[in-house]
C-alpha cells in the first residue's frame, strides 16, 4: 500500500512537470506577448526599443531555455507578477481560492444531500414510477447547460422578482454574513441543479448492482430484516463506487465552477483563470492553471487511497 | 425497406421498442432537417434572414419574424436554426474525431501491450486527471498565427469550427481509448485472432480487419453518448466567447449576447438554452437506446427482470 502511494505520488510529480511545460508552451502561444502590451500603453516605443526589450527580457530565447528559467524561479517560489491584480501571482490566487472553496464546498454538500437519497430511493423500487421520475430528473440535470440555468435563475429571481442579487459576493457597503449568503444562493443553486444528476445515477446503479448479488440473497435467506440488509449489507458496499466518484470530482472543486463563477461575477478561481487568460495575464494564468492541475491530481490520488481503504478486497501491489 | 440481417432486425426491433430513444431520434431528425433546409424554410416563410437590420432590433414576434429579432435585428428563428446546424455538425464531427483518435490509441495499446501500452495508458490517465475546462479555455485562446497558420485562415469563421472539433478530439478520446483497449485485450486472446496470426497476417491487418470490425458496437455506443457532451462543450466555449466565431450562429454565443439584453428581451436567452437542453437530452436518449439495443448483456438483464 505504502509503496503504491509512493509510486502514484511520483507519477503525479511527473505529470505536474510535463503539464507545467505544456501549459507554459500554450501560454506562450496566446495572442501577443508582454512587450506588445507595453507597446500598447506607450506609443513612444520605437521598434529598436522593442527589439532591445525583447532581448533584455529573454523573449527572443528558445522555448526550452525560457521554460528552464521560469521553472527554476517557480521552484524557488517565484511565480511572477500578476498584471491584472498588481501583486505577485501567488498572492493574487489566495483569496479567489478560498472563495471558490466556499462556493464549491456548499454546492457539493447540497448536491450530495439531494442526489444520494434520490439514487437510493430509485434503486429500492427499480422500474417503478418513482424510479422513472427520478431517472428523468437526473437525465435533465446532466443535459442542462449550466450557463443557461444560471441565466434563467438570474432572469427569474434577480431581474423579474428582485429577490436575490444577480452576481458578485456582497453589496456595496454590505458584506455581513447574511449579505454574503444571499449572494451565494443563485450560484449554489445552479451548481446543485446541474450536478445532482450524475451522482444520483451512480448511486442508483451502484446500489442496484449490489442488491443483485448473492450475499444479499443469502442475507434475505437467513432472515435478516430489510432494514439490516439495506444498512448493513447493501449501502456499505454500494457506497464504495460513490466515494470514488465523489473524490474524483473533488479536484474540479477548485476550478470546476468556471462558467458559473463567470456568469455570477463571483471572483473565485474559475473566473480568475478566465480573466487571466482573456486579459493576457500570462504569469497569473500559468500559476492558476498549475495550481488547478495539482489540486486535481491530488484528489485523484485521494480517491485511489479512499477506494482501497473502504474496500478491503482491493489490494495494491 | 432495406433488407436487414437477423442481428440487424433484432437491433431495429429493440431500438424501436425504446420509446425514449425513438422520441430522441425524432427530435434530432426534425431539427436536422429544419436546420439543413433553412433555405427552404426561409422561402416558405418569406423571411429575409441573416440581414442585419438595426431599425428592427429586438422586435417582438410577427408574421415576418415568427420569433422576433435579435440584438442586431436578424430573424431569431433563422439564427436558431443555423445555430442548430452548427451545433449538430460540431457535435457529430467532434465526437467522430475523438472516437477515431481514441480507437487508434486503444487499439495500439491493447494489441501491442508491454511498454507501449504502459505509456499510452499512463497518458490516458493523465489526460483524464486534468482540469478540463480551464485547459480548454487556454487551448481555445491560443493564437493560430503563432503556429504558422496564415492570418486570413486563422481569423476565418471556418477555422473556429475546425478548432472546436480539434479541441474536442484532443480532450475527448480517453473514454473510447479505454473501452477499445479493454475489448482488444479480450479479442486478442480469442481463437479467430490467433488463427489469423498463425496464417501470417501482419499486426496491422489483424488490428484493422479482425479486431476493429468487432469493436463496432462499443465504439458506436460510446461515440453516440459523447455527442451530447460535445454539443454542451461547444456551447460553453462559444458562450465564453472562445468557440464559434461570429457571424456564424451558435446557441452558446447567442446566450452570451442575450445576457446583456436579458431584462428587455428575455426570450432571446430562453430559446437557445432550451434548444441546447433538448438536443443534448435527445442525444443522450439516442445513445442510451443504442447501448441497450446493441449490448447483449442488457438484453439478458431486461429478460430476467
Amino acid at each position: 500500500m505504502t509503496s503504491h502511494i509512493l509510486r502514484r505520488l511520483i507519477e503525479c510529480v511527473i505529470v505536474v512537470a510535463v503539464m507545467s511545460f505544456v501549459i507554459y508552451g500554450l501560454i506562450g502561444l496566446m495572442p501577443g506577448d508582454p512587450i506588445d502590451l507595453m507597446l500598447g500603453s506607450d506609443p513612444h516605443l520605437t521598434s529598436a526599443d522593442v527589439a532591445r526589450l525583447k532581448t533584455l527580457m529573454g523573449i527572443d530565447q528558445p522555448l526550452l531555455k525560457r521554460y528552464a528559467a521560469w521553472a527554476a524561479a517557480a521552484l524557488s517560489g517565484d511565480l511572477g507578477y500578476s498584471r491584472l491584480y498588481v501583486r505577485p501571482a501567488l498572492a493574487a490566487l489566495a483569496a479567489p481560492l478560498g472563495r471558490s472553496a466556499l462556493l464549491m464546498g456548499i454546492s457539493f454538500v447540497l448536491t450530495l444531500a439531494v442526489a444520494l437519497p434520490l439514487g437510493i430511493v430509485a434503486a429500492l423500487k427499480p422500474r417503478s414510477r418513482l424510479d422513472h421520475a427520478i431517472n428523468l430528473l437526473s437525465f435533465a440535470s446532466i443535459s442542462l447547460p449550466s450557463f443557461w440555468i444560471g441565466l434563467m435563475l438570474i432572469l427569474m429571481f434577480a431581474a423579474s422578482l428582485g429577490w436575490l442579487p444577480a452576481g458578485g459576493i456582497a453589496d456595496v457597503g454590505g458584506g455581513g454574513v447574511g449579505d454574503r449568503a444571499r449572494h451565494l444562493v443563485l450560484p449554489v443553486a445552479t451548481l446543485t441543479i446541474v450536478g445532482f444528476g450524475t451522482f444520483a445515477r451512480y448511486m442508483r446503479a451502484g446500489l442496484l448492482d449490489v442488491l443483485g448479488q448473492d450475499f444479499i440473497r443469502t442475507a434475505r435467506a437467513k432472515g435478516a430484516s430489510e432494514r439490516r440488509i439495506m444498512l448493513g449489507h447493501a449501502l456499505r458496499n454500494a457506497i464504495t463506487t460513490v466515494v470514488t466518484i465523489v473524490a474524483l470530482s473533488f479536484g474540479g472543486l477548485f476550478s470546476g465552477a468556471l462558467v458559473t463563477e463567470t456568469i455570477f461575477a463571483y471572483p473565485g478561481m474559475g473566473k480568475l483563470i478566465y480573466d487571466a487568460v482573456l486579459g493576457n495575464d500570462y504569469n497569473l494564468a500559468l500559476a492558476a492553471l498549475l495550481l488547478a492541475t495539482i489540486m486535481t491530481l491530488l484528489s485523484n490520488l485521494a480517491a485511489d487511497i479512499a477506494y482501497a481503504a473502504i474496500d478491503p478486497r482491493i489490494t495494491y501491489r | 425497406m432495406i433488407a436487414l440481417s437477423p442481428r440487424g432486425r433484432l437491433f431495429a426491433r429493440r431500438y424501436a421498442e425504446n420509446r425514449a430513444a425513438v422520441a430522441g431520434t425524432a427530435l434530432l431528425v426534425t431539427l436536422a432537417l429544419a436546420s439543413f433546409l433553412t433555405g427552404v424554410v426561409q422561402a416558405a416563410l418569406g423571411v429575409v434572414t441573416d440581414r442585419v437590420d438595426l431599425y428592427h432590433r429586438l422586435a417582438t414576434p410577427s408574421l415576418a419574424h415568427p420569433l422576433g429579432t435579435d440584438e442586431l435585428g436578424r430573424d431569431l428563428l433563422m439564427r436558431l436554426l443555423e445555430g442548430g446546424r452548427i451545433s449538430l455538425e460540431v457535435g457529430i464531427a467532434g465526437a467522430l474525431a475523438a472516437a477515431v483518435l481514441g480507437t487508434a490509441i486503444g487499439l495500439v495499446a491493447g494489441y501491442r501491450g508491454g511498454l507501449i501500452d504502459g505509456i499510452l495508458m499512463r497518458m490516458t490517465d493523465a489526460v483524464i486527471a486534468l482540469p478540463l475546462l480551464p485547459l480548454l479555455i487556454v487551448l481555445a485562446a491560443i493564437d493560430l498565427r503563432k503556429l504558422g497558420v496564415p492570418p486570413e485562415l486563422a481569423r476565418s469563421e471556418v477555422a473556429s469550427l475546425y478548432r472546436i472539433v480539434a479541441l474536442v478530439a484532443l480532450v475527448g478520446w480517453t473514454t473510447v481509448a479505454r473501452i477499445v483497449r479493454g475489448a482488444t485485450l479480450s479479442l486478442k486472446a480469442q481463437d479467430f485472432v490467433r488463427a489469423a496470426v498463425a496464417l501470417g497476417a501482419t499486426p496491422t491487418r489483424v488490428m484493422l480487419v479482425h479486431i476493429l470490425s468487432n469493436l463496432a458496437s462499443p465504439v458506436t455506443v460510446a461515440t453516440a453518448l459523447s455527442i451530447g457532451n460535445v454539443i454542451l462543450l461547444e456551447s460553453v466555449l462559444s458562450f465564453l466567447g472562445l468557440g464559434i466565431a461570429p457571424p456564424l450562429a451558435s446557441w452558446g454565443a447567442m446566450l452570451s449576447g442575450a445576457q446583456e439584453t436579458i431584462t428587455i428581451a428575455p426570450m432571446l436567452a430562453v430559446y437557445p438554452g432550451l434548444l441546447i437542453f433538448l438536443v443534448v437530452v435527445a442525444c443522450n436518449l439516442v445513445g442510451d437506446g443504442l447501448r441497450d439495443a446493441l449490448d447483449p448483456r442488457t438484453l439478458q438483464r431486461t429478460r430476467t427482470a
